[in-house]
């Protein structure tokens, strides 16, 4: 049998058109993110004509470019509906482990090898306690924070460690004119946006983040693909960890501190649905370049540093309440 | 009706509604009387709920105009609607399931001050009193997180009272609910209606808008086709008005050859839930499993398929025995599940509704885990068609369907899992009479093809019109097994009724 073969013409509705194109577009988070974008760059040049040079905005950007590749990986847990907020310890913890290894002898590779293995193995404490123990992901990175930040503390003490002069300076290599970091940034980016947008993994991400009981119940192997996120962010937080090691020259406890909360703003600048289910790599990828110019066209005008926090929480907020005003639109 | 006060309590004039430039509401003129229980009836997606909404201050009319007893009302937003006497039960329950029901009674009262005192004890004493005013016992200091479905029910009844609301809308409320608390629930209506109140009824069933109403409007298409005293209008009558075309009558699947076992279960246990479950279902049967809601039911299928599984007992596929410890076993084996509970288990809200419909199929969508969006796409609208799901384009947010729209989406998810084995929790709640036809033709024609169908319904006469063989639980227990031939409503009901109840109607 076939429904078809009734007769009755229900087409009426169904033919009813999508929505427009550029409605569609309008309503996106990320249009606002470029729109914040395109009007950062234009009250910045007022400020410093550096700014429409774009070798000035790239080298800003080597500044925040390892919180950046971070942030696109936290944007994923996000969207499937969990958060880690210890990367930026992950990253103090990796880098010092490495950093003390290397200092005591260890061959280069293997120093490099034990960082990124303490950045997975940071990534599974979280992903054991959040997965297995059911407990919730903000609390338990909450907690490895602070335990990983204080045994990072532990092991380098006050002091810096030094690490090797070849290995120092990624930030200064230059791939067609473009620094490193900024181009491993960039081919992160386009690597997880295709694969968000185009994989089933993808897709699943944000089928967990919307519904993870009617996820479970589709057969979608909601704890296996949380434990590949959680494995990823601590793995992409060590290779960050060590990026800004070499870009420091030395390793202290306290590197990369606070940059859980340049993070977040980049995903919710970037429109990150804070509760899950939403949100795009292109979006935390514009906000990343937003940020930059922003804290960069602050610093340029002499703004002190508390103003400069200031704004930065004004911006936060007013991303957070327009991405929310958005999606409640766009949801009934 | 009772009282003969000639103002209409609500006048909708000209009411019309689009989304997104989409007309799902057209020139609806409408008046409710006082003490009326008038129920509106309708394909999936004709635009019910969309009404009830509106007068729910839940949605704005794109047009048309509303009057409160001759004066007219803007019912701007549901803290208005509350304020002006309207409340709107919905069809998806939401509530607060952490507060207590004494608390989620008196919200959205929204008199006292931000920071007055709560008042617990007067608090309590007063939700005490609609329970008892409504004749339903539940400890009202309790969460709403525990109750049953039809005590959730009654709760929001009784908020309804006690905002002493002068109509109040219930959108399908009965599809969850034991035949006798149906019963309690009509009472309670028509104590209302008694009082003087309006009750707005929405209801897929027939018999019970013949049993409980006065007056019904029958939408259609967003249209509104008629309104007239139930009396006057044949069952034949209503179901052309809704649908347009005689109802095509159910026929049983012709022969479908009746294989091996493909399902078998020996001595399921998950203490207090249920006990000592067994039963086979082969290729090509459809095995129906009776009983009332809460008979444990929907635990046995979700232990069957992984979700909570049993403490003890075998499950054994094709013959195999089959550990089944997550629903990707399940899937892995061949099972399908489609649950019951909807908003819960199985929609994704805000995603489209193609990636709703392709949820389980990854491996047809994406061969090597890239997604193919034609493909998608094209999967997704044969099932649009095959179902005839009513929506503006497959890209659209499943949540911005009609309750039995989405139902349609959960099941098209299965369908294109091509299970072997398909375990069907209420599949046709909510779903409007003119496909339910359509949809016992298609489980009979997936059992033809050689599936084993396990359907679970509180619907006597789909169990009898479908199935080969009929179990029937209660109080976590299997209590009868009747075949085809022996299988009728009295003896399903018989095993239905829990042995508690039964001892007391002996008496
Ligand atoms: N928020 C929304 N955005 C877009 N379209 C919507 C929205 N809400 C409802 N619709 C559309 O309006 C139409 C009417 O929906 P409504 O929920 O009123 O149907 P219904 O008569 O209650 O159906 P059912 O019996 O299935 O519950 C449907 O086609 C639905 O897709
Ligand atoms: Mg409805």
């Amino acid at each position: 049998m076939s429904a078809a073969d009734t007769t009755r013409n229900i087409a009426g509705r169904e033919a009813a058109p999508p929505r427009p194109l550029l409605h569609v577009i309008l309503v996106r988070p990320e249009t606002m993110t470029l729109a914040l974008l395109i009007l950062a760059v234009i009250v910045a040049s007022q400020l410093s004509p550096f700014f429409l040079d774009i070798n000035y905005i790239l080298r800003s950007f080597t500044l925040s470019a390892e919180f950046a590749i971070v942030a696109l990986v936290f944007t994923m847990v996000i969207i499937a509906g969990e958060i880690d907020l210890s990367p930026a310890a992950n990253m103090a913890l990796s880098a010092c482990l490495f950093a003390w290894a290397q200092a005591s002898g260890i061959p280069m590779p293997v120093a490099i090898l034990i960082g990124l293995a303490a950045g997975l193995a940071m990534g599974a404490l979280n992903a054991f306690m959040v997965i297995a123990l059911q407990l919730p992901s903000i609390i338990v990175t909450i907690g490895t924070l602070t335990l990983y930040r204080g045994l990072a503390q532990i092991i380098a003490g006050d002091k810096s460690i030094r690490v090797p002069d070849w290995f120092i300076g990624i930030d200064k290599v230059l791939v067609l004119g473009i620094p490193v970091p900024v181009v491993i940034f960039v081919v992160v980016s386009l690597l997880l946006g295709l694969i968000l947008a185009g994989t089933i993994f993808g897709r699943q991400i944000y089928q967990i983040g919307t519904n993870e009981v009617a996820a479970r119940y589709a057969g979608i192997r909601t704890r296996r693909i949380k434990l590949v996120l959680f494995l990823l962010m601590g793995l992409v937080a060590a290779v960050a960890g060590m990026m800004t090691a070499s870009r420091l020259g030395s390793v202290r406890y306290d590197l990369g501190l606070g940059g859980e909360l340049q993070m977040v703003l980049m995903a919710m600048l970037g429109g990150t649905y804070i509760f899950g289910g939403r949100g795009t790599i292109l979006g935390t990828f514009l906000a990343a370049w937003l940020l930059v110019v922003v804290s960069t066209g602050m610093t340029v005008a002499n703004l002190l540093p508390a103003i400069q926090l200031t704004v930065l929480g004004v911006l936060l907020i007013v991303a957070i309440i327009a991405t929310n005003f958005i999606y409640s639109r766009t949801q009934r | 009706m009772s009282e003969a006060d000639a103002t209409p309590l609500i006048s909708a004039r000209d009411i019309s509604k689009s989304f997104a430039g989409v007309e799902v509401l057209r020139g609806v003129d409408l008046d409710l009387m006082k003490g009326e229980i008038h129920a509106l009836l309708g394909e999936n997606g004709a635009g019910k709920s969309t009404f009830a909404k509106i007068l729910a201050g839940v949605h704005l009319p794109t047009r048309g105009t509303l009057a409160l007893n001759g004066q007219p009302v803007e019912v701007t937003n549901p803290v208005v609607a509350q304020k002006l006497g309207i409340t709107l039960i919905h069809q998806e329950p939401i509530s607060f399931p952490d507060l207590s029901v004494a608390e989620n009674l008196v919200l959205g009262r929204s008199e006292d001050g931000w920071f007055s005192k709560v008042p617990w004890a007067e608090m309590t004493r007063e939700a005490h009193r609609y329970m008892d005013l409504l004749g339903v016992h539940i400890d009202v200091t309790r969460p709403m997180r525990g109750l049953s479905i039809a005590d959730q029910q009654m709760v929001e009844i009784a908020r309804a009272l006690a905002s002493d609301s002068r109509l109040i809308i219930m959108d399908e409320p009965t599809a969850p609910l034991t035949p006798r608390e149906v019963e309690t629930l009509f009472g309670i209506a028509r104590r209302l209606r008694d009082e003087g109140r309006t009750i707005i009824f929405i209801s897929h069933r027939l018999e019970e808008v013949r049993a409980l109403c006065d007056r019904v409007t029958i939408f259609r298409d967003g249209d509104k086709i008629a309104t007239d005293t139930i009396g006057n209008l044949s069952d034949a009558d209503i179901i052309r008005l809704m649908i347009g075309r005689p109802l095509k009558e159910y026929m049983h699947k012709h022969s479908a050859t009746i294989g091996d076992v493909a399902l078998e279960v020996q001595g399921l246990t998950l203490p207090g839930v249920f006990y000592d479950i067994g039963f086979s279902v082969r290729h090509g049967e459809i095995v129906g499993l009776g009983g009332l809601v809460g008979a444990g039911r929907t635990d046995v299928a979700r232990a069957i398929f992984g979700v909570a599984p049993a403490e003890s007992g075998t499950v054994k596929v094709n013959g195999k025995a089959a550990e089944i410890e997550k629903p990707e076993d399940a899937i892995a084996l061949g099972l399908a599940f489609v649950p019951e509970d909807r908003a819960v288990a199985g929609i994704f809200r805000t995603l489209p509704v193609e990636q709703n419909i392709t949820a389980a199929i990854p491996g047809k969508i994406a061969p090597a885990g890239i997604i193919r969006r034609a493909v998608e796409k094209s999967l997704a609208q044969d099932a649009v068609k095959k179902l005839r799901i009513r929506l503006a384009s497959v890209k659209q947010p499943i949540g911005e369907l009609s309750g039995g729209n989405q139902q349609k989406a959960i099941l098209a998810r299965w369908l294109l899992a091509d299970p072997s084995i398909l375990i069907l929790d209420e599949p046709t709640r909510g779903i409007d009479i003119g496909v339910k036809a359509e949809f016992y033709d298609m489980i009979g024609e997936l059992a033809a093809q050689g599936r084993a169908i396990l359907l679970i319904s509180s619907e006597m006469p789909e169990l009898l019109a479908l199935c080969d063989r009929i179990l029937v639980m209660a109080e976590g227990r299997l209590t009868a097994e009747l075949s085809r031939a022996e299988a009728n409503q009295e003896k399903i009901m018989s095993a239905a009724v829990p042995r508690s109840q039964r001892v007391e109607e002996a008496a």
